[in-house]
């Protein structure tokens, strides 16, 4: 690079970057991520000439490059070992997720005023801020996200809509998607006489 | 930098910083990365306003328009993230690991000596040497993308003196919880 006087006020162009639509890294680096398999179809279908730069015979040959053929081998092992465990790990985390619940519950907060509380939406990746905000919106009412006594996050919508909270979940509207209709409960929760 | 980094109970809140603070944090990245006023106004245009995303134990992000470009721990250097580091590779020096040593950075682990002085790995020329403390972009042997940014902890010529220990801290990469962080 040779340093000249001239100025160059024009900005530099931005690289696009190819990411992996399965582990999010660059392709080149997908053998390194714990998806390898399910990243090699999904290149292979989108982009398959770079599927070839990257996988053809030739390509796997030459990518070892300094790397002993030992060290190739074990970190084929390894790969494989980790896209096992990932696999294992997502079914686990599937199964929880299935097995856990949303409760809709009617509070009493006097006689004539109801709050209703929702809680673990979060177990099935709904972003509680979001949803709230949708509820409050729907319902032209108050919704905050709120820690309950035992700590955790849990929607608190003013007023009595758990029926209409229920219709919303099972329809999967807008934040809301993605809760089973089996996975969703409610309760009602009677206020015990106040002691004053 | 970035292991187990939770958003939620990790960021401690969003402010955007005075106009001052921000003039001389524009003033502070061009002096620190290679990159002229009219990139940065692409990547950072002065109408935006940028926000400082307070994180734990002193680590700041600072995002535009809700995506995180540049991070600081303490008042140390600016990192580019890793994802503006691959818009703009030059931005930062660049060493190279050997393939051997990816999965160890990958890991989070620092990069030795060896990773980088071996055949596969890449170390700038004399003439470019690096001093110790500064903030280089990590390539990876036959990978077209940086894997991750780091800090040198010893000089590059030092690292291929010594040719042991710790040559580069890496504070992100590929994967880390900052790079699952794609808007904030
Ligand atoms: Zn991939």
């Amino acid at each position: 690079m040779s340093s000249s006087d001239q100025q160059e006020p024009q900005a530099v162009r931005p690289l696009e970057v190819l990411y992996c639509q399965i582990c999010t890294f660059p392709p080149e680096y997908c053998e390194f991520g714990s998806s390898l398999t399910r990243c090699k179809e999904w290149l292979q279908g989108a982009h398959s000439q770079l599927f070839d730069k990257y996988y053809s015979d030739e390509a796997l040959q030459s990518k070892i490059g300094t790397l002993s053929l030992e060290a190739q081998a074990k970190l084929e092992k390894d790969s494989a070992k980790k896209e096992a465990k990932a696999e294992a790990k997502a079914d686990a985390a599937l199964k929880k997720k299935m097995a856990s619940q949303v409760s809709i519950k009617r509070i009493e907060r006097n006689k004539r005023k109801h709050v209703t509380a929702i809680h673990g939406l979060e177990a099935f990746d709904i972003e509680l801020k979001k949803a709230a905000k949708f509820l409050a919106q729907k319902f032209a009412t108050g919704a905050s996200v709120t820690k309950n006594a035992q700590g955790q996050d849990e929607i608190v919508v003013q007023g009595d809509v758990s029926d209409d909270v229920l219709e919303l979940i099972e329809g999967g509207a807008g934040p809301l998607k993605g809760v089973p209709a089996d996975n969703v409960v409610i309760i009602e929760e009677k206020k015990k006489k106040a002691v004053e | 930098m970035f292991k187990k980094f939770t958003p939620s109970t990790d960021i401690a809140g969003q402010t955007p910083p005075k106009s001052s603070v921000q003039r001389s944090i524009r003033a502070a990245v061009l002096q620190q990365w290679k990159i002229g006023p009219e990139t940065l106004e692409e990547i950072w245009p002065k109408k935006e306003t940028l926000i400082h995303v307070k994180c734990r134990e002193h680590i700041s992000i600072y995002s535009v328009q809700s995506v995180p470009l540049f991070f600081q721990h303490f008042d140390g250097p600016f990192y580019p993230t890793l994802r503006l580091l691959h818009q703009y590779p030059s931005i930062l020096p660049k060493v190279g690991i050997d393939r051997g040593a990816i999965r160890f950075l990958l890991a989070g682990a620092p990069m030795m000596c060896p990773g980088l002085t071996s055949a596969g790995g890449y170390l700038p020329p004399s003439e470019e040497a690096l001093p110790k403390g500064t903030a280089v972009a990590v390539h990876a042997e036959g990978k077209e993308h940086a894997v991750g940014i780091g800090i040198t902890e010893l000089s590059t010529e030092d690292m291929r003196k010594l040719n042991k220990d710790v040559a580069v801290e890496v504070v992100t990469h590929l994967g880390d919880d900052l790079w699952a962080l794609q808007t904030l």
